[in-house]
């Protein structure tokens, strides 16, 4: 069997592609972050719970409604971005003019109520949600069985990033949207409603974090803590890609996900920790991220 | 500075410590007061497991013990240890200072073992239900505490046992990078070496960070073992089952999770958890006892049936209480050394345990079942989800003395 640094060839093959699923997770959720951080120089500390409410409101769909996996994968999203769209009108907008901590503040506050509630609803250990059956079962690749529903799930996260990046940096909505933060005045003289632009694209970015909760909820337990375990790695992504870069924050995504794979094989102690080495590095050679536009 | 006094009270002398509260002694004239702290995960991810149904339990043993009746006053306090030792420890302290003669649950072994230390200072009745480490009778075992319910020795050696018993003897672990979780799988891997079986390989993933558990399922499936020890707990043993499914590890290994509670299980569905097999010393409907307590306590907590901690805290509670009556004297109660004495003397008896003992060492002596979950078509009504395979005499369950290396029993 051929070796590399003393481990099997296909069990690293195997880890390339693990990586690359976790990844596509790290860079749905950074790529919301970084729309939201971008645009609108909020960091959404709730982000995560509105992760856990994606995959909360998949399971409720089926439980009390008996409305399955696709349907949810539409209304999910949809739902999860409306409640973004009330708390940006309701609270979030107040802290605009202010120091970027009060945002901060603010959603942290709210992930940690979001998450105190679906507790006391739901208890700590939480619900289960399988996959469709048709993305049910595994798929022989010769050098691993890939479980049909992870691959389902790379695809869909690289369709997302993809359209995702292509809306904002090469249509004419992407456009208004980034004039819109750049100059607010000076769009909204052309008659641009501009606080609504920026309310429908807070909206955009926690809808995100609501598809990658459906995508999440057949593959691990749905529980009330499930967001917070993800999103200090995410904000590392984001940070690491460049704090508001959206190429930045989905390629980054990836590529932390193979690294953290693969050190899961060499030294799995350290696979927690190696998204924030690989953040420390970054920060001293290049402060404003690896796609980041210095400040 | 009252800490720091009562501090030094506490740890010099049992009477000491029952002068230093004259306020509740004079209390204690009408109705002979108790006080009883849980010290729980109220919030996080241990708080289906403890938490409010642990508190529910004691209150269901204040009302079978008939504390009213008794002319007992029995007030129940909480506190949230939010999985942080420093939390912990400072809440039993508090609840201690304010005249707490019991503090009762407290998942986590890191806390569990600090609060240890609290009582001993404080000489207060402790009765752990909760933690796994079976360090808290062995080098860390006080005369203020008594461990109920479980412990590491007890799962390593039922499950571990059974498992290497039917066939199952090439072992890959899955631990989580902490105490617990060590010991957890050295105790494991002991026994299967002992009977026999070799250990292929084990991974420490780090704690409480991991979700994702993919990486460590394809290693354990490439080391060719045949069974998956899973030396953690709660949602990491939740996701690492789920997604053992997910890569077909099921058909090919038989999954051993070494500490799986009902509320787990619950959690999972019987759909994924269907097959595996885990120890616990309770189970709601074990025999006729064991369901007239759980008709009993179930308006109390509706939604999440009690698994063997709290069914422990329960049968803790319980014993507490009649150890307190038969000492007859309520000064002595604020002794706790005293009292834990009283309840070791004392034979255990109540619906959800039955008959038992307590050690020398604390260490509450119960028998193991070894169980089998059901699949979703033998289930028959909600929350039935186990079929007893095996059970283990307490005497077998745990740890000899002679091996814990517990100072109290060397004096």
């Amino acid at each position: 069997m051929l070796m590399i640094l003393g481990k099997p060839a296909p069990l690293l093959f195997g880890q390339l592609l693990l990586g690359i699923i976790n990844g596509s997770f790290y860079a749905m959720l950074s790529l919301g972050l970084a729309i939201i951080f971008g645009l609108l120089n909020v960091i959404n500390f709730a982000h995560g719970a509105l992760f856990m409410v994606g995959a909360f409101v998949t399971w409720g769909l089926l439980h009390y409604l008996g409305i399955g996996y696709w349907p949810a994968l539409v209304l999910a999203p949809v739902m999860v971005g409306a409640f973004g769209l009330g708390l940006e009108r309701t609270l979030i907008r107040f802290t605009y003019k202010l120091d970027i901590l009060y945002g901060l503040l603010l959603t942290f506050g709210l992930a940690l109520v979001l998450e105190g509630l679906f507790t006391n609803a739901y208890g700590s250990s939480g619900v289960s949600y399988g996959a469709p059956d048709i993305l049910s079962g595994t798929l022989n690749l010769g050098f691993m069985y890939l479980p049909v529903y992870r691959g389902f799930v790379v695809a869909a996260a690289i369709i997302i990033c993809v359209a995702v990046w292509f809306v904002i940096e090469k249509t004419s909505l992407g456009a208004l949207l980034r004039a819109s933060t750049e100059n607010p005045a000076l769009v909204q003289a052309f008659g641009v409603n501009v606080p609504r632009v920026i309310a429908l694209t807070f909206a955009a970015g926690v809808s995100l974090a609501g598809l990658a909760g459906v995508l999440a909820a057949p593959l691990y337990s749905v529980n009330p803590g499930m967001g917070t375990d993800l999103i200090n790695t995410v904000f590392a992504v984001v940070v690491i890609g460049g704090m508001g870069s959206i190429g930045g924050a989905i390629i980054t995504g990836f590529g932390l996900g193979i690294i953290q794979g693969f050190t899961e094989v060499y030294y799995p102690a350290a696979s927690s920790v190696v998204v924030f080495a690989v953040m420390a590095v970054v920060l001293l050679a290049r402060p404003a991220g690896l796609f980041g536009r210095a400040a | 500075m009252d800490l720091s006094r009562r501090n030094l009270l506490g740890g010099a002398a049992a009477g000491v410590a029952a002068a230093s509260l004259p306020g509740t002694r004079a209390r204690a004239a009408s109705a002979k007061k108790l006080k009883i702290a849980v010290v729980s995960d109220f919030s996080g991810p241990y708080r289906d497991i403890g938490g409010p149904t642990s508190v529910a339990c004691v209150e269901q043993a204040i009302a079978d013990f008939g504390a009213k009746q008794k002319g007992y006053d029995v007030e129940v306090i909480r506190g949230d240890h939010q999985e942080n030792p420093g939390v912990g420890t400072a809440l039993a302290r508090r609840f201690y200072d304010q005249g707490a003669d019991l503090v009762i649950d407290v998942p986590n072994s890191a806390i569990g073992i600090a609060i240890e230390g609290v009582a001993h200072d404080k000489n207060r009745a402790y009765i752990n239900t909760n933690s796994a480490s079976s360090d808290i009778t062995g080098k860390f075992c006080n005369a203020q505490t008594v461990h109920w319910t479980y412990d590491t020795y007890m799962l390593s050696h039922s499950t571990g046992g059974a498992i290497v018993k039917s066939g199952g003897k090439k072992w890959f672990f899955i631990t989580a990078d902490y105490a617990f979780g060590h010991l957890l799988h050295e105790q494991t891997a002991a026994v299967v070496k002992q009977m026999g079986g070799q250990v292929l390989g084990n991974i420490n993933y780090p704690f409480p960070t991991t979700t994702d558990f993919s990486s460590y399922l394809i290693q354990a499936q490439a080391s060719g073992a045949d069974v998956l020890g899973l030396a953690n707990a709660g949602k990491d043993t939740v996701n690492s089952i789920k997604q053992a499914h997910q890569f077909g590890l099921n058909k090919k290994m038989h999954i051993a999770g070494l500490l799986i509670f009902l509320n787990d299980v619950h959690g999972m569905g019987l759909e994924i958890a269907q097959g595996l097999t885990l120890t616990e010393s309770f189970y709601w409907n074990l025999n006729d006892r064991t369901r007239a307590f759980m008709k009993r306590v179930k308006p109390r907590t509706p939604d999440n049936y009690p698994s063997m901690g709290q069914a422990g805290s329960y049968s803790g509670t319980l014993h507490f209480l009649k150890a307190v009556d038969a000492m007859n004297n309520m000064k002595d109660v604020k002794n706790g050394a005293a009292v834990v004495a009283q309840m070791k003397k004392m034979p255990t008896d109540d619906d959800a345990y039955g008959k038992n003992y307590i050690r020398e060492d604390g260490r509450f002596m119960c028998p193991a079942y070894l169980f089998r979950v059901k699949s979703p078509s033998e289930s028959k009504e909600p929350w039935d989800y186990y079929d007893l395979l095996a059970t283990t005499p307490a005497k077998e369950a745990f740890m000899p003395m002679a091996a814990e290396g517990c100072p109290l029993v060397k004096a």
